[in-house]
């Protein structure tokens, strides 16, 4: 029967991959964007889980607070981008060295 | 028994599609891989019934959200190759990594899963639930100022957003309309007063 566990390690592996694509991608900020994405949703992921497991509805209303708050982080991910491509015409994370951090 | 074959299916279409948004070359078609990850997560979600927040994840994420990653990426016209050149060196790095985190992670919670006894299976909701009546009713009333917050981080998203991408360009020409609605006779027409003149 299908249970707590088996949603936890679901999230889990989607999280691990995502940690992985952050690695190899890590020059193209889209896919690291969308990487991050991915994460936010195995995070949900738990959150569901956990609330369907406890029967409490709070873990879905978090689930649904974090739903808007990536959604606005992507939206203001991708304006940044953009205004970025516009003015670098790249978006390769290697060439963004301008303050030298 | 049959929950748990449409689970497990559910479940490999996710982890194929999140492979395919992770090492894929292009990214329109990660993208697309990332639609269809959201969108079986969505049916995961309803298999956990969770149902409000499944079509609550179709309608924004892959209604909004992706469709505004595939104008971003269309928009950009991104060098795919030199994007890609790290790709094949960090591999086997991250792979590694997530090899030992995935087994980590796993045999810890199927460990615990097992020291604690843990029932594992959901408790069945009782007849006449409703999902989205009830989380309606956390929302509104215990969350209500999580809510209004969450509602002006929207309007940050948007304010934000276009403040970042509007531009003034210089040299652009366009109408001076209070101007033109603020001009008299006088400023445009001179009338000159002179004698007629004879034809020689």
């Amino acid at each position: 029967m299908i249970g707590l566990q088996h949603y936890l390690t679901l999230a889990a592996m989607l999280f691990v991959l995502s940690i992985a694509g952050i690695i190899v991608n890590r020059r193209n900020l889209i896919l690291i964007l969308m990487c991050i994405e991915l994460m936010l949703l195995a995070v949900n992921f738990n959150f569901i889980a956990f609330s369907r497991y406890l029967g409490d509805d709070t873990g879905q209303v978090f689930v649904f607070f974090i739903l808007t708050v990536a959604a606005a982080e992507s939206a203001i991910g991708l304006a940044i981008l953009v205004v970025l491509f516009r003015n670098r015409r790249s978006i390769n994370v290697q060439e963004l060295n301008t303050m030298k951090g | 028994m049959f929950q748990a074959i449409l689970f497990y299916f559910y479940a490999a279409i996710l982890v194929a599609a999140a492979l395919g948004v992770v090492f894929s070359r292009n990214p329109v078609h990660s993208i697309m891989l990332l639609v269809l990850a959201f969108f079986n997560s969505a049916i995961l979600w309803l298999m956990a019934e969770a149902e409000f927040l499944a079509i609550v994840l179709v309608l924004v994420y892959v209604g909004a959200v992706m469709v505004l990653f595939l104008f971003v990426v269309m928009m950009l016209e991104v060098n795919i190759e030199a994007a890609k050149r790290g790709l094949i060196r960090y591999a086997p790095l991250a792979i590694a990594i997530a090899l030992i985190m995935v087994v980590e992670l796993v045999q810890l919670i199927w460990l615990r899963g097992q020291l604690a006894e843990l029932p594992g299976v959901f408790v069945a909701y009782p007849e006449g639930y409703d999902n989205t009546k009830a989380l309606g009713s956390v929302l509104y009333t215990e969350h209500v100022y999580a809510f209004e917050i969450a509602a002006v981080i929207l309007l940050l998203a948007i304010v934000s957003a276009i403040t970042l991408t509007m531009r003034k360009r210089p040299g652009l020409k366009v109408q001076k309309i209070a101007e033109q609605v603020a001009v008299r006779s006088e400023d445009r027409v001179r009338i000159v007063k002179m004698k007629s003149e004879k034809k020689s």
